[in-house]
């Protein structure tokens, strides 16, 4: 992360100079402080609304009822939690919204998992490989329907939006599981500098 | 239909949460309260994490170094399949998700929306999250600083998912290529 967040700043101050683009890049470092303030001010609401819900679900069973149902899986990929029902279950949960494209609720269950796993951490600044694996398939994105792009292809008045549905689930279906195999790869062969 | 449908999802689940927690005698609402104060911690947490991801991205897509990329790889992209005007979203898909539907709605709007390239963009995008931001999202909430190998499985598992969505826009469209 040090070397790719030195690497964007300093290749784009390098680009500025030589492309005269250097006003944009003054003023767009600038804009974007503001935006990603605003981005975690517009999470406020939202999270604590489904930090609320969780805990209900939490506290009826609900959340370790989806637990058990997936336990199969989630042993195979997640074998470090197999004895935490509320992690599990909050991993089931944050993979369905986002399979069901519910950004809203998905973004604050994934953080809620992301506590549980601190939790186990013995160096709280370090990633877990259970939290490498969970990211990994987050950031693999699977969404059983692409609703954002239908609705830009919509907008734009495509003549069958929906005929990107099926080749779109297959490569994210294929994705997920590259990053599944990734992680799981990583985890044997990862070596600390 | 679908759209309809995945309207009712939502308040389908969050019904069943709270029917369940009622019929479990659940004080639900003593219990959504107590749970929901986490909400604004958490949420204000992230900020450090975001300003240095969003300005790094945002610095690099104004100076245009993307474009400079673009020219360089161009050659290379059209000989493997690829369209060139297809390449801005797949280095932006990783980095930025406005972004990346900024450039989607671009090229869907340029070039026809039926048209091959808007297909195989649509693919691409569809089938994607923006590792940046949910790495920095998500470790940045629980002030984890050193994130191990779970950028380099989030790339790897992107460049594999640009690779099938070309391959497979090539299957499914291939009477839509000019």
């Amino acid at each position: 992360m040090n070397y790719i967040f030195f690497l964007l700043v300093s290749i784009s101050i390098l680009v500025g100079c030589i492309n005269g683009t250097m006003q944009s890049v003054v003023n767009s470092m600038l804009t974007a402080c503001d935006t990603a303030v605003k981005i975690s001010f517009s999470l406020i609401g939202i999270m604590t609304f489904w930090l609320g819900i969780m805990r209900i679900a939490e506290k009826s069973g609900f959340v370790q009822f989806i637990a058990k149902l997936i336990k199969p899986i989630t042993k195979l990929i997640f074998s470090d939690i197999k004895n935490n029902d509320k992690a599990n279950g909050d991993i089931a949960m944050s993979i369905s919204a986002n399979a069901l494209g519910l950004t809203n609720a998905a973004t604050p269950i994934g953080l809620k998992v992301m506590q549980e796993l601190q939790e186990e951490n013995p160096k709280k600044d370090t990633a877990t490989d259970t939290m490498c694996m969970f990211l990994g398939m987050n950031t693999a994105g699977f969404q059983i329907i692409p609703a954002t792009v239908i609705a830009v292809l919509v907008g734009v008045g495509a003549k069958n939006p929906s005929e990107i549905i099926i080749p779109t689930l297959i490569v994210t279906t294929l994705s997920f599981i590259t990053a599944i195999i990734v992680a799981l790869i990583f985890k044997r062969f990862w070596r600390e500098k | 239909m679908i759209a309809k449908m995945s309207i009712f999802i939502l308040p389908t689940i969050i019904f069943v949460i709270l029917l369940t927690g009622v019929i479990k005698k659940v004080p639900v609402y003593e219990e959504f309260v107590d749970g929901a104060k986490d909400g604004f911690k958490v949420s204000i947490s992230i900020i450090p994490y975001l300003v240095a991801i969003i300005v790094g991205i945002s610095m690099f897509k104004a100076s245009g170094a993307i474009d400079i990329i673009a020219v360089f790889l161009g050659e290379i992209l059209t000989k493997l399949g690829i369209p060139v005007d297809i390449l801005p979203i797949m280095i932006t898909r990783s980095l930025s998700g406005s972004a990346t539907l900024g450039l989607f709605s671009d090229i869907a709007t340029k070039l026809g929306p039926d048209s091959f390239i808007t297909k195989m963009a649509a693919i691409m995008v569809g089938s994607s999250e923006t590792t940046f931001y949910v790495l920095s999202v998500y470790f940045g909430s629980i002030g984890i600083k050193k994130f191990r190998y779970a950028l380099l499985t989030g790339i790897i598992a992107d460049i594999t998912g640009i690779a099938l969505a070309v391959w497979v826009a090539h299957l499914f469209f291939p009477a839509s290529i000019l």
